[in-house]
């Protein structure tokens, strides 16, 4: 049971860190890196490590990400899907 | 027999110098060193005009991939080879961890003298329940030591990277980019409610008994400073800074530092010359027991909390 499970896991970090890098939204990317880590503080768990779980999801999962969000948005990598709209209509008018 | 020296004498002297440059009255490169704006680039439209012609030039006659033969072959070759250049590394990369030994195995490298003292002499040596805290603060004390270090340097850097005069948080709001954003977000707040308040016990929790079950410093550390972060993000800097602000972070980060220095060279010290170490031990499941352990837990802790915190104060507005 436990064999099949750590499969399942590693399959999806496999499937994870493979479209990481070919999403073409960023922040999407940052999203799979964050199920990314979650995945993998389990497979800690299931390798009995508890203390690495425990910094995977606090570290990988929360603080990464959210420093992630907050470098894209300086940056203004992501746009409100309002403004996203508001220039696929600017586009269809110059069209 | 020591003489007054006059006001106009000692204004010459390096230690006025140094003196006023401590207390911030002066800058030293101000009257030393050249300081001048940039002066913004114009462009001609001549050069501008000229430059668009170079690109179209050469988009038309250099990078056709129609007509020029040379380098569809090359967009081909380079395609190929990079495909073939992955494969390579996942075959080479997957029949080197086929010659791995099987997890669990007697006879394995890992299995040496190093892994067997830890685990029969750890408890006698450090008294931890918990051998990974115990090997990772006692044994190797000086390693994260360093680390800590590590920490508290990368904080700085960042801090001369990104730091903004304070006058200038509360003048522009610009640089905070919280005024962008829907403010006052139910829902969020609702959860941070919450969750915020567990998540902290937890993290307290974790660094507590980072000798008896496992975590320690680091895991509680940034568990915590994850719910600072959070706390941040749903009620804004103004209600975290009536608890923790740059004054707090100032004190606590180098208190921890401080005090775990010390610490570490005590117990080096006394345990290379031959003295007697006077922290006791304790009773092994205890809280407190395990020597120097909690402590350099709690102040590993501190110093991890605080430097998550840091990290998104500044990130988001430049300033603590």
């Amino acid at each position: 049971m436990t064999e099949t499970l750590n499969y399942i896991l590693l399959g999806f970090l496999v499937v994870c860190a493979v479209s990481v890098s070919f999403s073409k939204n960023l922040l999407n990317s940052i999203l799979i890196f964050m199920s990314y880590s979650l995945v993998m503080s389990v497979i800690w768990i299931l390798l009995k490590s508890p203390d690495l779980a425990i910094t995977e999801a606090a570290v990988g999962a929360g603080i990464t990400s959210v420093l992630f969000f907050i470098t894209l948005k300086k940056i203004h990598a992501i746009q409100s899907e309002r403004r996203e709209e508001r220039e696929d209509e600017q586009e269809k008018r110059a069209e | 027999m020591s003489r007054r020296r006059e006001q106009s004498e000692y204004e010459k002297t390096f230690a006025f110098r140094f003196f006023r440059w401590l207390s911030g009255e002066k800058d030293a490169y101000i009257g030393n060193m050249e300081m001048r704006p940039q002066r913004e680039y114009e462009e001609k439209e001549e050069t501008i005009a000229e430059r668009m012609r170079e690109r179209g030039k050469l988009a038309a006659e250099v990078y056709d991939k129609k007509y020029n033969k040379e380098l569809r072959f090359f967009d081909w070759l380079y395609r190929a080879f990079s495909i073939v250049f992955c494969f390579a590394i996942v075959a080479v990369l997957i029949f080197t961890v086929s010659f791995l030994p099987e997890v669990g195995n007697e006879e394995n490298p890992d299995n040496n003298i190093v892994s067997e003292t830890y685990i029969s002499r750890g408890i006698y040596d450090t008294g931890t329940v918990n051998i990974v805290t115990g090997m990772i603060l006692a044994y190797r004390a000086f390693d994260t030591f360093g680390e800590t270090n590590v920490l508290f340097v990368a904080t700085c850097c960042v801090m001369i990277l990104l730091m903004v005069d304070e006058d200038k948080i509360r003048e522009n709001k610009e640089s905070n980019d919280r005024g962008f954003e829907p403010k006052n977000d139910v829902i969020l707040q609702k959860v941070a409610h919450v969750l915020t308040p567990v998540i902290f016990l937890f993290g307290i929790y974790i660094i507590l008994n980072g000798h008896l079950s496992p975590g320690g410093g680091f895991s509680g550390g940034a568990m915590i400073g994850a719910g600072l972060t959070l706390y941040v993000a749903a009620f804004g800097f103004e209600k975290t800074e009536r608890f923790f602000n740059e004054r707090v972070y100032r004190i606590v980060k180098v208190t921890a530092l401080l005090l775990y220095g010390c610490i570490v060279l005590y117990y080096f010290f006394t345990g290379a010359n031959g003295l007697v170490n006077r922290i006791p031990l304790g009773e092994a499941g205890k809280i407190l027991s395990g020597g120097i352990t909690l402590p350099i837990n709690i102040f590993v802790g501190s110093e991890v909390a605080c430097t998550i915190y840091a990290f998104y104060a500044l990130f988001r507005r430049g300033g603590l």
